[in-house]
């Protein structure tokens, strides 16, 4: 035991190849063929699966030799390269085979109910009173089994076997119902004389209508279901099937499964990228917006990371393979997002315990409500009874029930992915929706977290003057001087080799360059040098006011003018705030930065309240303590700086290029680097939570009032009963109608993107 | 007078006969739980899991193996939900579903609408 269940924790550590065998069909075969391939050198552990007639190899053994030693043994093999995608294709010809048998039986079924209603409506001829008639519904009888074993076999089948683990599920209700009005009938058609007159019909058409209605509605249902995944079938259609490898100098194209981590490989123009990697030549745009969400494409050169599944737009490309198979981006993000589709939400814990009780529940209730027609119904008391058991029964639909919010989650959370965001689960979805307060991380966030140079202001030529503070900057290791080095090369400025370049610490900067005594620093460094501040000090002062970080430059002993340094605010930040709000939610911001400069940051973006000077760890205590007061927070962060934040927070939103460590960590993951993904996360998570309740309402009222009026509670006010068939319409339908409504999901657009393409018109 | 009886009698029987089968009857402790070894397959079929009381070890990850022989749209998830693992099984193969190290105690799998029901013994 001990070893077989180590055996069984680490399967997936070693390669496992799998083989169709051919002619293995006995449990002799299984020894035999275990034995042959557990020869093959290379092999540690061979399994072979009689039930899918496959055989399982771990190990590092040439596939050419298993297949030559089983065949030795007197079978065929073949290995078996199921990639996911074409798992999911022979998924899809499943379903669909599912379907037309669906179909099929939906068919038959109506094809004997509907005329067998019409000639009871029509006629209204279904008694039995002569031999004749005895008979002639004998046969009816006999077609209508047929069409139970059939057409509705499975349900019965279903239907025994979840009875004999204490189980009742949706084919309980249906087998009881069809069995109980065919079984009456066979009662009606053998014996009369037990009946009286007015209680001698016969419901065979019933029975046939039920089976034939519920196997149609079930048929819809599977189309519809379909479409619920069409996300992650969107993603897995991202994955390509071949990659151009180099081989020897040569570009080879190989299926997708044997490109390995370090392989060369080549993308032209128009091409999609197989794996993910790092560029080794080339330069080209890339459009990520299929992961990100980013609608621009990105531009691409020598060092960067390319992703599988984006499509390289106008460049050849050559890459280094970095990772491959279940590891690209690409396959984690559609596991992350399988995994939160069904994944269950808290809001539906109630429904989840009703419906665990709902089939015995029904079923009590039927017989309840059948003995109360029986003891005081009026006549024909017997046929009363039937007609209330069976309407009952067939009326309830668990399946809308339990349906109502997995396929609303499905489609949500598949949304998401569409526009870059992805969630952990449906309760990371429930929360998103319920936040009060949304605090943000500064740096990173609201910034692009990398300082620029914002202004520069002189009597002289700019030019010229940043040319001598960015070569005398480049000497220095500050990140605000980094800043001004890229400005100049951003101006295709040349720089010259600075002199007797010193930092003074907590001043400055000072050095010759070009012949030029250059100082960049604050007041305190001109003081030093004895240089007059007047000129530029109100000037420097207005900057810092701004939030930016003024610096005084002076050349040769005179003060030249005063250049600033900030970390600059996102271009949508604003605008984005301001969705936010729209959607309800109270904005705090924390940052690590003085006062000054967060102040006015939040300034410029309508931020009300603002925590400067933090500590790392200070952030998840603000998390706590707003928690405290009973708000619902929500925390926006980088996911590596801010990760005890993020997971203290209700919900954790970790934007940026969907680093590794953040897709674990957050319970958000925004795969653009834009605020805008924070709202479009808590738009979409309010629409699927609008949509869940709206199942969820529907499916609970559907039973709620289906039930009594089968069991004859408008009988005192129309003075007839619910027909069986109309019941077994409504539940052949209601599910139907759940999975439709969480279809309009997929309509969901966030606020951003509609605004865009009005834009665009 | 007596067949109203005899069908009123019926009636309480079959009631009782639901309570107690439905709802008492699982409750009591089955001594049997099939332990995860290689071998076992989990088969998904016709409203059932079989074996429905799966038995894995205390602390260390389990890898369950499941067979979905049903094609019914319900069928198509399994959910740990107190783990937080969840599969789609394929119609006809075997779909491997990988168990964390979890606590000693009993957690129940089910399909997405609670119809296929089962548990996993922790101990």
């Amino acid at each position: 035991m001990a070893e077989s269940s180590n055996r069984a924790a680490h399967p997936t550590e070693k390669a496992i190849q799998v083989f169709r065998l051919q002619g293995a069909n006995c449990a002799s075969c299984v020894n035999k063929i275990e034995r042959a391939a557990k020869e093959v050198s290379g092999v540690e552990v061979a399994t072979v699966n009689l039930a899918d007639r496959t055989l399982s190899i771990r190990g590092d053994a040439e596939a050419a030799a298993v297949t030559a030693a089983v065949e030795a043994a007197g079978y065929g093999a073949e290995i078996v390269r199921a990639s996911a995608r074409e798992l999911r294709e022979r998924q899809r010809a499943e379903e669909q085979r599912h379907y037309h048998q669906l179909l099929w039986r939906a068919a038959l079924a109506l094809g004997l109910g509907v005329p067998l209603m019409g000639w009871g409506m029509i006629t209204g001829e279904v008694g039995v009173n002569t031999t004749f008639q005895q008979v002639a519904w004998g046969l009816v009888g006999g077609l209508t089994l047929v069409v139970l074993v059939f057409c509705g076999g499975h349900f019965f089948s279903g239907a025994w076997r979840a009875f004999r683990h204490h189980g009742a599920t949706m084919d309980t209700l249906v087998a009881l119902g069809t069995g109980t009005a065919w079984l009456f009938s066979m009662l009606v058609v053998g014996v009369p004389q037990l009946l009286p007159e007015s209680a001698r019909h016969v419901y065979f058409e019933a029975s046939a209508m039920i089976i034939g209605l519920i196997n149609l509605g079930q048929a819809m249902e599977v189309r519809a279901r379909g479409r619920t995944s069409a996300a992650v079938e969107k993603l897995l259609e991202l994955q390509d099937v071949t990659a151009r490898v180099m081989r020897d100098g040569e570009e080879v194209d190989v299926p997708l499964e044997e490109v390995q981590v370090g392989n060369q490989l080549r993308v032209r123009p128009g091409e999609k990228i197989p794996v993910d990697g790092r560029i080794l030549d080339g330069s080209s745009t890339v459009d990520e917006s299929m992961l990100t969400g980013e609608p621009l494409p990105v531009k691409k050169n020598k060092g960067d990371r390319l992703n599988a599944g984006t499509l390289n737009k106008n460049g050849s490309l050559l890459f280094e393979a970095e990772k491959v198979g279940a590891e690209t981006r690409l396959a984690q993000i559609i596991e992350l997002v399988k995994n939160a589709q069904s994944s269950r939400v808290p809001i539906a814990r109630l429904a989840d315990t009703i419906s665990s009780i709902f089939v015995p529940t029904v079923m009590v209730l039927a017989i309840v409500a059948a003995l109360f027609w029986f003891n005081w119904g009026p006549e024909p008391r017997a046929a009363h009874t039937l007609v209330v058991l069976t309407s009952v029964l067939i009326i309830a639909c668990p399946c809308a029930l339990g349906l109502a919010t997995p396929m609303s989650v499905m489609v949500g959370v598949g949304k998401g992915a569409e526009y870059g965001v992805l969630v952990r689960n449906g309760k990371a979805l429930q929360q998103a929706s319920e936040l009060t307060t949304l605090v943000v991380d500064k740096t990173g966030t609201l910034t692009e977290g990398a300082p620029k140079l914002t202004d520069i202001e002189t009597d002289s030529d700019a030019d010229e003057l940043l040319m001598l503070l960015a070569s005398l900057e480049s000497k220095s290791e500050h990140p605000l001087a980094e800043a001004i080095v890229d400005a100049a090369r951003d101006k295709k400025l040349a720089l010259y080799d600075a002199e007797n370049f010193e930092a003074v610490t907590a001043h400055g900067v000072r050095g010759r360059v070009h012949g030029k005594r250059v100082l960049l620093g604050n007041r305190k460094l001109m003081k030093r040098e004895n240089i007059a501040l007047e000129k530029w000090q109100a000037c420097a002062e207005a900057l810092s006011a701004k939030g930016r970080t003024a610096m005084y430059a002076a050349v040769d002993g005179e003060l030249a003018g005063v250049i600033a340094v900030a970390d600059p605010i996102r271009k949508d930040a604003k605008e984005a705030i301001t969705r936010l709000k729209k959607l309800g939610l109270s904005i705090e911001m924390l940052t690590g930065d003085n006062q000054a400069t967060a102040a006015a940051v939040a300034r410029e973006l309508g931020i009300a309240r603002v925590h400067a000077d933090l500590l790392p760890e200070d952030k998840e205590k603000i998390v706590g303590e707003l928690q405290q007061k009973g708000t619902h927070v929500g925390m926006v962060g980088d996911g590596i700086n801010d990760a005890p934040a993020l997971a203290r927070a209700d919900v954790g939103f970790a934007i940026g290029a969907g680093t590794d460590v953040a897709i674990e960590t957050a319970d958000i993951t925004l795969m653009r680097s834009s605020l805008h993904g924070v709202a479009d996360a808590i738009e979409l998570s309010k629409s699927t939570l609008r949509n869940i309740k709206q199942n969820l309402f529907g499916a609970f009222i559907y039973n709620i009032l289906g039930i009594p009026i089968a069991a004859g509670a408008l009988y005192p006010l129309t003075g007839i009963l619910l027909s069986p068939v109309i019941a077994g319409a409504a539940m052949a339908f209601s599910s139907v109608t759940v999975v439709s409504n969480a279809n309009r999901l997929r309509w969901f657009k966030p606020a951003s993107v509609a605004s865009d393409r009005k834009e665009a018109k | 007078m007596t067949v109203e009886i005899l069908v009123n009698l019926l009636g309480l029987g079959a009631i009782s006969g639901i309570i107690w089968w439905f709802w008492v009857a699982p409750k009591r402790p089955h001594a049997e739980a099939v332990a995860v070894e290689e071998k076992l397959r989990i088969h998904v079929r016709g409203g059932v899991y079989e074996p429905d009381r799966v038995r894995i070890k205390a602390g260390e990850s389990a890898t369950l193996h499941f067979i979905r022989e049903d094609p019914t749209p319900c069928a198509e998830w399994v959910l740990f939900p107190d783990l937080e693992v969840s599969a789609q099984l394929a119609v006809n193969e075997e779909t491997t579903v990988r168990l964390p190290a979890s606590e000693v105690g009993e957690y129940s799998f089910h399909c997405q609408m609670q119809m296929y029901r089962g548990t996993l013994v922790v101990e």
